[in-house]
């Protein structure tokens, strides 16, 4: 079935729009901001019957959202990196509530130095917030991913926000076909919001976000969240096989590609993911038994679904589009941990950085990649973290030193 | 013609029945909670108190609560967001027939003078530029009363606290003049404005009586005396909130649609009896009295109450 054109931020608005939303508390960012524009607009001509309000900041965005969905109505919105920063106080709070909310990240790499392109250093600072995180790599998987999120976070075993993640630019504003589900359909796959422990009303008063002395409530309460989010695997396999059922798309926690005989392996998330498939297909012609494992779920995090795929491979190339100062990658280390414990892990486990604040990730790259991943897997030892930066590029970024260095000359 | 209460004229009207239940973890002689017991009254129990961090949090401290109402802990920049949050989401599922009309309630941001004065400074004057229809109770202890003490933009020249010491470069204490957050209120034009103190509750129970005559953002700034913070005995809290209003320092007023009214007319008795009391001011009396910074406290009283009654 062919779909319509349509940009990653609109497909993020469907997805919003489809899941019947009460309430979008909003405030614009780039690459977000179409997200927030098409809503206002569909709520504003009475297209979709929610209440859209601009806030005075992502802090109070991010509040707004959790009250509400706290009050018991269904909850959207939508931000990009220094907004999720901004915010970032207030993640913790919304997923201690235990409010479903979705909330959108559309990637877009930190400042300083300012830039508008992607990279993931701003969702992956919010993975230990209690938010539960879908990964996207397609238009299409924006807009699915964001009915599966609030069918997994409204289960009564999970009650968690959960945050899903496009790639700025690279997604939000790429056209690609997308099919828009039949209300009706979605209708059957997502039940209407009726949260049995969540609302405040003058019939049932309690409190929520209260202070808690010592330990031990404190430990206890933060084990709970642990637990609903561990439930989340469980609940996104039946969601999952739903999904399939009504719409033909089927999403899992991860996604293997030509992994049925690979030796090695590289590990991608997001839609750089969709070169890595080209790469894997590229290095496969020239006869290396290469392939490709994109991580869809970040938390929770799919430890099984990780072992079971990269299990007796010879050698695991992740490629983190993020750096941690002083460290490297992040998923690398989640990587290793993961697989430390399995008597079968691969011999050796490489840690790529590349496609920092937006940067391409070239052809020959990723033959490096697959070429460095067998000399590893032979040698039984893995490398890294090797940060991808070509020669063209070295040079590119010497001529912008010359003239940032004239420029001052002149003075 | 002065101003006239109209629903409370004595004391025998204001209810007896209690909302905020005692027994709370809060000082003895907290006029902060004396304050918010009065405004409750009034309120009643269909009431979501929008908390932000400081002392007033550990009034709901699991596994208990004083209030008969709902209660939300939000953060110390963003109660009035989370106010914004609960009456939007309470309008639209009242709207869509999910929550019957019954079961609807007043929402009331709870935050203490450091949130309402500095950090939710942008997060209110969003929730006022947006016409939210909600309380803004803010007691005001003139300090970072939670932390132990430090300096606010509430905190009144002259007063020590932890962060504004007196010292040989500042003999006086605290150098700034306290934040006028009434008139940054009444900038953004909201409906009501009042400022209210624990020793009138006649004064406090009318003016939330008249607050709820209007929709729309309702400010309330609750002198907080506070023992713990000001340094005098507990015993001494009414003394202490009266003189506040007797000597001219925390006018009674109220602004409907902008329009300031004073509500108490005190005859105005020196500084000095409310200084003296505090241990914060101790420094202005010991071990040599500051004349000039009184006389700057004074002047700058009896200024504000010259510009208000000419
Ligand atoms: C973002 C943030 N920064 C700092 C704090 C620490 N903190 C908790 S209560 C408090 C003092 C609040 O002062 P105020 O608003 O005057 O209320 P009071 O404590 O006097 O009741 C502070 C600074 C916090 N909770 N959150
Ligand atoms: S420190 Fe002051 S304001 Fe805070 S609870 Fe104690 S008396 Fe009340």
């Amino acid at each position: 079935m062919a779909g319509e054109m349509m940009t990653g931020n609109l497909a993020a608005a469907w997805g919003a729009r489809l899941a019947g939303v009460d309430y979008i508390p909003a405030f614009p960012i780039t690459p977000q901001t179409e997200i927030v524009e098409a809503l206002a607009e569909w709520c504003d001509c009475g297209a979709m019957p929610a209440r859209f309000v601009m806030m005075d900041s992502e802090h109070s965005m991010m509040t707004a959202a959790g009250a509400g969905a706290a009050t018991g109505a269904r909850v959207f919105t939508a931000t990009s990196s220094q907004g999720l920063l901004h915010a970032f106080e207030v993640l913790y709070s919304v997923a201690g509530w235990r409010v479903p909310l979705v909330l959108v990240n559309v990637s877009r790499a930190l400042a300083a130095p300012i830039t508008l392109e992607p990279d993931h250093n701003d969702v992956l600072a919010a993975r230990d917030a209690g938010f539960l995180q879908i990964h996207a790599e397609t238009c299409q998987e924006v807009l699915d991913s964001i009915l599966m999120a609030y069918r997994i976070a409204e289960d009564e075993r999970v009650m968690l926000p959960v945050l899903v993640n496009l790639d700025g630019f690279y997604l939000s504003f790429t056209r690609e076909p997308v099919i828009v589900p039949d209300p009706e359909k979605v209708a059957a796959f997502l039940p209407p919001f009726r949260p049995a422990h969540l609302g405040f009303k003058a019939s049932a008063p309690h409190a929520l976000g209260v202070a808690v002395l010592g330990g031990t409530p404190y430990t206890y309460f933060r084990h709970q969240m642990h637990l609903a989010a561990m439930n989340a695997l469980q609940v996104h396999r039946e969601a999952a096989a739903d999904f399939e059922r009504l719409f033909g798309r089927r999403y899992d926690v991860v996604e293997g590609y030509r992994l049925d005989d690979a030796e090695d392996v590289l590990v991608m998330s997001n839609a750089f993911a969709t070169k890595g498939r080209a790469a894997v297909d590229a290095a496969r012609a020239k006869g290396r038994r290469v392939g490709l494992l994109r991580l869809r779920v970040i938390r929770p995090w799919p430890a099984e679904a990780i072992v079971a795929a990269l299990r007796g491979r010879r050698a695991v190339g992740v490629l983190d589009q993020n750096l941690a100062p002083g460290l490297g990658g992040i998923l690398v280390q989640e990587i290793a941990a993961t697989l430390y414990h399995d008597p079968e892990r691969p011999k050796a486990i490489c840690s790529f950085i590349g496609g920092l604040g937006g940067k391409n990730i070239h052809e020959g790259e990723f033959d490096a990649i697959v070429a460095r991943m067998e000399q590893a897997g032979k040698a039984g030892r893995g490398e890294g973290p090797v940060l991808l930066y070509t020669e063209a590029e070295h040079r590119e970024m010497a001529q912008l030193q010359v003239l940032a260095s004239a420029s001052r000359a002149d003075r | 013609m002065p101003w006239q209460r109209e629903t409370f004229k004595k004391i025998k009207q204001i209810p007896r029945e209690e909302h905020v239940l005692p027994g709370t973890s809060l000082c003895a002689g907290c006029g902060g909670l004396e304050a918010l017991r009065l405004a409750a009254k009034v309120l009643g129990d269909d009431v979501v108190y929008v908390n932000a961090a400081g002392c007033f949090t550990m009034l709901a401290a699991y596994p208990f609560t004083p209030f008969k109402g709902s209660w939300l802990y939000t953060t110390m920049g963003s109660a009035p967001a989370g106010a914004q949050g609960v009456r939007d989401a309470l309008d639209v599922l009242i709207a869509k027939g999910r929550l019957p009309q019954r079961d609807d309630l007043k929402v009331v941001v709870l935050g203490g003078d450091g949130s309402t004065y500095d950090m939710a400074l942008s997060s209110t004057s969003g929730a006022i530029y947006r016409g939210l229809d909600f309380y803004y109770f803010c007691y005001d202890n003139e300090a970072y009363g939670n932390t132990g003490v430090q300096l606010s933009a509430a905190t009144p020249y002259g007063a020590r606290t932890t962060t504004s010491p007196c010292s040989l470069q500042h003999p006086a204490g605290t150098i700034q003049e306290k934040k006028d957050i009434f008139e940054i209120w009444r900038a953004h034009k909201p409906p009501y404005i009042a400022t209210v103190a624990p020793r009138y509750p006649l004064d406090l129970a009318e003016k939330f009586a008249r607050a709820a005559t209007f929709t729309g953002p309702k400010l309330f700034l609750a002198l907080s005396a506070c023992p713990t913070g000001w340094l005098y005995d507990p015993g001494e809290t009414p003394e202490v909130a009266k003189l506040a209003v007797e000597t001219g320092l925390w006018p009674l007023k109220e602004a409907i649609n902008g329009a300031v009214t004073h509500t108490y007319l005190p005859k105005r008795k020196p500084v000095e009896e409310y200084l003296k009391l505090q241990g914060r001011f101790r420094h202005l009396f010991e071990p040599t009295k500051q004349e000039e910074a009184i006389r700057h406290i004074q002047e700058r009283v009896d200024a504000y109450w010259q510009r208000v009654t000419v």
